[in-house]
């Protein structure tokens, strides 16, 4: 190819590129040089990395996130399976479409007026609170929201509905000869399943898993609405360390350490995320 | 058996629906707090949401913000898979792979590091600040779905467009583009919605003026309010409207 | 003899467009059988009531005396060679194959002992540890048969099984399905749009049209005695010359041919038309297919295909006169 074609080619790559550097990886960068030089002290240091381990609300934060996203993560996947095979093969076929859209529709609310709206359903003189104790079911009001369940609710809801999306199409897209050729071959419904149908979508699984896993861990709004500050997750220390103190050295260290989780996620899931298909 | 799946897939639907479905009651609620028991229906919120300045400029804000960064984030998209499909670049490979980075890195990392690297440069936060964030967070998406749709069929289609006289420039202008129609509006499309929603590199980029998120988030601090419940509705209802628009448009000629 | 498989007024899907038609077909123990047809003319359907995937709305259907009409695909004396195979692609072709033995309840040594044996009858016994798409289509073929064989089945139901493979492949692992159905002894119903590959295999054709039977015989038989019109005209070439009948002949206007009262039309194979008799007609299309040359030429209102020697002198335009051998004209009623 000639030299003239070529410098097109780079003409149209380079704003994009560009763009990339100048937005993502310098910032990227500053973050991590920021992170070196902490707050109210000269020249280099690893104290806000230090602090990490010797500060036990910060480790606590972690193993908090951890806790919870791993809690998201499984119940999310354990409930939309079902879920989504009941629509794949149960549903008739011209009724799929619609309880698709419908079973994803809240999808669509922005994320914050989601976490808040659910603020409603669990506050003390909420919905639920104040349906059990009319119906004489609970004497007083029990706390619901400001709880860590009150958090793993507002993700496994939004986490349901995009993993019912993702494994819905990774069943469908399953010939389905492979359940039919399971049956004829004299396996139960149960077998099917074992043998056949979950070994095949476990790729598919994997990969709504680790999503439900690097969104959950990375997200601040919902611990922070339904949460509420009496356990803290680590996006919510990250902001504090901005809003509050005005440490950008902390926040910067706290942000690379929960990159580095998610990488470490991401090498324990790859060979899952890669699986060859046929 | 098929009782018993009925019964989970409805409970799920339940669980699905019951905060949405919370939200949208008490946003006609006629009294101060949207909980039990229900007043109504009353639309004083809804009038209080339409005559409140703040909410509306936030919603323009958004609207400004959305359009221009999805459309900077598709022409980005759209140049950069271009020519990466059609030219073959020294280190293709290892430059897509840094144009698709952002996408495995949360906002909250990425609104960080952009407030940081704004505040070593002086860049004042701002909407413009948000917007520079949502084509970060969005560019990585266009450019994936846009490479994804750059086959060898139109490489023939622009070979031909070349062989009878046309330029680069118009050649990108009047044929790939209108061919690319489809992916351009899916990742245009995309692209909004996510900026739309966007909370936190908007909350951590702008000061005064922010968008139609985080003024909801400043809402939340006074608890509980019919009149946040009318604004999520609200927002709800726009968002279901353009997820049905898209649906007709963009699936509309798929085969089912 | 006893019918293996009695297929008893069966019909499915009424309404728009009925999908089966009233089918009634007894199948021998032992034999090939094709069912051919068009895409949508049901062919399919049938085979999945065979197999147990689909309840049909009305009828039943006996397979070695049993009724089986609403009988799970597993509890059936069938088992059915899918179009796409269906092998499973997380799993070895050994344990594909051992996969029916394995939900019975057999053990690991026993199943893999079993699945080798089988391997080693369709000719893939060095295939037993590979993956699926580690094999050629042709083997995956094999597979597919090989796994269906091991579960022992009274009828192996095979759909479309050479569709997927080239054209060569195809002829030649036709030879091998029959020669693999005549070592296991197992009936075989195949179902294929190929006409050849259906006289190729078949010791019995059944052709079907719309969810109905249009004919069902040997191949020799269904060929040169067709039924129906639909069938002369898809299982291999004819011309059709439509005809009045009067005293016991069909006058058309290549000439009159012995024919009852009811008959509409003859149809014509080609090989059975030849250059040199009293037909007058006027040649309109010519094409050397190598070891022959196929003639159109136009008789009265009809086009009458010709097959003549390669050498033959013939052109487009020439007028010639046709010769037809009335032995074997086929005789239609419809």
């Amino acid at each position: 190819m000639s030299a003239s074609v070529n410098r097109i080619g780079w003409a149209s790559v380079s704003p994009a590129l560009l763009w990339t550097l100048v937005f993502f990886a310098a910032p990227f960068a500053a973050m991590a040089l920021v992170s070196l030089s902490p707050k109210g002290e000269d020249g280099w240091s690893l104290a806000a990395y230090g602090q990490f381990f010797t500060n036990p609300s910060y480790w606590r934060a972690l193993t908090n996130s951890l806790e919870v996203t791993l809690a998201v993560t499984v119940l999310s996947v354990l409930l939309a399976y079902p879920f989504a095979w009941i629509l794949a093969f149960l549903v008739p076929e011209r009724w799929q479409r619609l309880a698709l859209m419908l079973a994803v529709l809240p999808f669509w609310t922005s994320y914050v007026v989601r976490s808040y709206s659910w603020l409603l359903v669990l506050a003390e003189k909420g919905v639920i609170n104040a349906s059990l104790t009319s119906l004489g079911i609970l004497g007083e009001p029990v706390q619901l929201a400001n709880t860590r369940m009150a958090t793993v609710t507002g993700f496994v809801h939004f986490f349901v509905m995009l993993l019912t999306l993702t494994i819905y199409a990774n069943l469908k897209q399953l010939s389905p000869n492979y359940r039919k050729a399971a049956a004829d071959l004299g396996a139960s419904g149960l077998q099917s399943f074992v043998h056949v149908i979950l070994p095949l979508t476990l790729p598919g699984i994997m990969v709504g898993a680790f999503l439900t896993f690097v969104l959950a861990i990375g997200d601040y709004i919902t611990p922070q609405i339904l949460g509420g500050n009496n356990e803290l997750l680590m996006p919510q220390l990250i902001m504090m360390q901005i809003g509050r103190r005005g440490d950008f050295a902390s926040a910067s260290a706290l942000s690379l350490i929960l990159m580095a989780v998610v990488t470490v996620a991401y090498l324990v899931c790859a060979r899952w995320l890669k699986i060859e298909r046929t | 058996m098929r009782a018993a799946a009925y019964l989970y897939a409805l409970a799920i639907y339940g669980f699905i629906f019951l905060p949405v479905a919370v939200l949208v009651l008490f946003s006609f609620q006629g009294t101060l707090f949207p909980i039990p028991p229900f007043n109504g229906p009353s639309l004083r919120w809804y009038a209080a949401v339409l005559s409140d300045a703040r909410l509306t400029a936030g919603l323009v804000n958004s609207i400004l913000v959305a359009l221009l960064s999805s459309a900077l984030a598709t022409g980005l998209g759209f140049l950069a898979a271009w020519g990466f499909a059609r030219f073959h670049l020294p280190g293709s490979a290892l430059l897509r792979g840094i144009i698709t980075l952002p996408l495995t890195v949360s906002y909250l990392i990425i609104g960080m590091g952009l407030l940081i690297f704004f505040n070593w440069i002086g860049f004042p936060k701002s909407l413009a600040a948000a917007g520079i964030g949502h084509v970060v967070i969005n560019l990585p998406l266009c450019f994936a779905i846009l490479y994804s749709q750059m086959g060898e069929n139109q490489a023939n289609i622009e070979r031909a467009a070349r062989d009878l006289g046309a330029s680069e420039a118009k050649l990108l202008l009047l044929v790939t583009a209108p061919m690319m129609w489809p992916a351009l509006f899916a990742a245009f499309f995309l692209s909004m919605t996510f900026s739309w929603d966007e909370f936190v590199i908007s909350f951590l980029l702008t000061r005064f003026d922010t968008t139609l998120p985080v003024e909801i988030w400043n809402m939340l601090r006074a608890g509980l309010n019919p009149k946040t419940n009318a604004v999520g509705a609200l927002v709800f209802g726009v968002s279901v409207v353009l997820a049905i628009v898209f649906e007709l448009i963009a699936f509309r000629k798929r085969p089912q | 003899m006893t019918p293996l498989v009695s297929i008893q007024q069966v019909s499915h899907g009424f309404g728009a467009g009925p999908v089966l038609q009233d089918v009634t077909l007894d199948l021998a123990p032992g034999s090939y059988t094709v069912l051919l047809g068009p895409s949508g003319s049901g062919k399919t359907t049938l085979l999945s009531v065979l197999g147990g995937f689909l309840t049909p709305e009305r009828g039943r259907v006996l397979i070695g005396g049993q009724d089986c009409t609403a009988l799970a695909p597993a509890r059936r004396p069938t088992a059915t060679v899918f179009q796409d195979y269906a092998l499973f692609p997380h799993m070895s072709v050994g344990a594909n194959v051992g996969f029916g033995l394995r939900m019975r309840g057999v053990g690991r040594a026993e199943r893999d002992r079993a699945a080798r044996a089988m391997l080693e009858t369709v000719g893939l016994g060095e295939a037993f540890a590979r993956k699926p798409h580690q094999l050629s289509g042709g083997q995956r073929q094999r597979v597919a048969l090989a796994r269906a064989l091991l579960v022992e089945p009274a009828v192996l139901l095979l759909d479309e099984p050479l569709g997927a493979l080239d054209l060569k492949l195809r002829r030649q692992m036709q030879d091998e399905l029959k020669a693999i159905q005549r070592r296991v002894g197992t009936a075989f119903i195949h179902v294929t749009h190929d006409q050849e590959e259906a006289m190729a295999l078949a010791d019995h054709i059944v052709v079907m049209n719309r969810g109905r039977i249009e004919d069902e015989g040997t191949p020799e038989r269904v060929y040169q005695r067709p039924r129906t019109r639909f069938t002369a005209t898809f299982m291999g070439e004819s011309s059709i010359l439509p005809g009045r009948t009067a005293q016991g002949a069909i006058t058309t206007a290549a000439g009159s041919f012995p024919a009852p009262p009811e008959a509409t039309a003859v149809a014509v194979r080609p090989e059975h038309v030849a250059l040199g008799g009293d037909i007058p007609a006027t040649v309109i299309d010519v094409v050397f297919q190598g070891s022959y040359k196929r003639v159109t030429a136009r008789v009265g209102d009809s086009d009458v295909l010709a097959r003549v020697g390669a050498e033959t002198p013939v052109a487009a335009g020439e007028a010639v006169r046709l010769a037809i051998d009335a032995r074997h004209v086929i005789v239609l009623r419809d």
